[in-house]
């Protein structure tokens, strides 16, 4: 469930080094959305998330970056790509999660850490899953 | 004819059920899927960081081993493999700059510029080999079989990668005619199954697979077929799970598309591996008639 944050947006915020920095990491241009929502209703995961796809954009090219890092939608993402594929204006949305994973990942905060991930599951994960989820969820 | 073959590693071991079925339904169909030398881990997901150079060496080094093993052309059977592979090689022929940086760093003697072309068993199926050839192959047809055949992600997004219509893609269903099935058409075909989510979330993927199943199942399937062992994980452990909080959910079988191929081609079941799949096929094939032999396989789990 999408939750309420109340946010303040100042013209420093915009200019703030994290805007700079997921534009350069994911290549997409942040100023091409027009916040239609197709990206939300396409993507499966989107009822697990407290911010939607579409929020995620808009509060990034706000600078908002507090905010995101408060939340969970970018770990949950699973980069399946059903926003970019449907997206009207040829935004692609996973890199700018994977931009923002990333941010978090090179400060050396791992997601996920292999030794949590209890012995049963980890035996019992095939390596596929393994090799991605590691890929992803650790600097 | 020999063809470049890139397996990857969960093909090795947990879906050694995908792979071993491929090898003998190709060599029945006069191809020899040959193995890449000193082929490496893809990496298993490609990078989508502009910047992040280094996980694309895993990629490019295994399409350059393929260029010096002499072939144009390299068959993946994972729908991972094949996404990783594919994009890599699509930056090395788009982006000049990379491609130079990637060159000089990978010091395996040769330049690559993305000469190589990286398809999916499927295509093979559908373009060199074709549907008609193939139906005329079959010694079993699968008749009766209704199966829901599910894409999943990573074989049709991003839509430069595609094997077939992004919105619409036919190649599984076309694939289940040709051997005889019926496929089932469901609107949760290319839904994405939880992917790695499984690893930080495991708790979780039995709502992401909640919709898909249910919607094969409302749609008539009797089994579902796929070409990735990561779906097969999620879908299998999703099954189980949603089995015991829903009421009247039916389990499945999962099966793969090359176990189905080898199948219709009278190989036998015995290159299918079964006793790996998730959701015993065992009961259902005898049903239909097409297990030829009768003998049982232990699945994993040991419930059959």
């Amino acid at each position: 469930m999408t939750k309420q944050v109340p946010v303040t947006i100042s013209p420093k915020r915009l200019r703030r080094e994290f805007v700079k920095k997921v534009k350069e990491l994911s290549g997409q241009n942040l100023q091409l959305c027009y916040q239609c929502g197709m990206c939300t209703g396409n993507c499966p995961a989107a009822a697990n998330m407290d911010i939607s796809p579409r929020r995620i954009i808009e509060m990034a090219r706000l600078g908002l970056e507090e905010e995101i890092a408060d939340s969970k939608t970018v770990w949950i993402c699973a980069s399946c790509l059903a926003c970019a594929v449907n997206c009207p204006r040829g935004f692609d949305l996973a890199k700018v999660m994977e931009a923002i994973r990333l941010l978090t990942l090179r400060k050396n905060i791992d997601h996920v850490r292999p030794e949590d991930i209890p012995p049963q599951e980890r035996c019992d994960l095939p390596q596929i899953a393994m090799v991605s989820g590691l890929r992803k969820f650790t600097g | 004819m020999s063809l470049a073959y890139y397996p990857g590693c969960t093909l090795k071991t947990r879906a050694r059920n995908l792979e071993e079925p491929a090898v003998a339904s190709m060599e029945a169909l006069g191809f020899k899927l040959d193995e890449v030398p000193r082929w490496n881990c893809c990496g298993a997901v490609y990078s989508l960081a502009d910047d992040d150079l280094i996980h694309q060496v895993a990629p490019v080094r295994n399409l350059i081993r393929v260029k010096k093993q002499g072939k144009n052309e390299l068959v993946t059977l994972c729908a991972f493999c094949l996404n990783t592979l594919k994009r890599a090689n699509l930056l090395m022929r788009q982006d000049v700059a990379k491609r130079d940086t990637l060159n000089a760093f990978i010091d395996e003697g040769i330049d690559y510029s993305g000469e190589v072309k990286v398809v999916h068993l499927l295509e093979v199926l559908r373009d060199e080999v074709g549907w008609a050839a193939l139906s005329q192959k079959v010694k079993l047809p699968l008749r009766g079989l209704k199966i829901a055949p599910y894409y999943g992600c990573t074989l049709l997004r991003p839509r430069e990668i595609a094997i077939d219509n992004v919105e619409n893609p036919t190649i599984l269903g076309e694939f289940l005619k040709a051997l005889g099935a019926s496929p089932v058409d469901f609107p949760e075909s290319t839904r994405c199954c939880g992917s790695y989510q499984v690893v930080s979330s495991p708790g979780d993927i039995a709502e992401y697979t909640r919709p898909i199943l249910n919607s094969a199942l409302k749609n008539g399937a009797e089994a579902m077929v796929l070409t990735c062992p990561l779906c097969d994980y999620n879908l299998g452990r999703g099954q189980k799970e949603l089995a015991k909080k829903q009421s009247g959910f039916r389990e499945m079988p999962l099966l793969y598309f090359t176990q189905l191929l080898a199948l219709a081609l009278g190989l036998g079941p015995q290159v299918c591996h079964f006793e790996l799949n998730h959701g015993s096929p065992e009961s259902l094939l005898k049903e239909k008639h097409l297990l030829s032999q009768v003998e049982s396989f232990q699945p994993i789990g040991g419930q059959k």
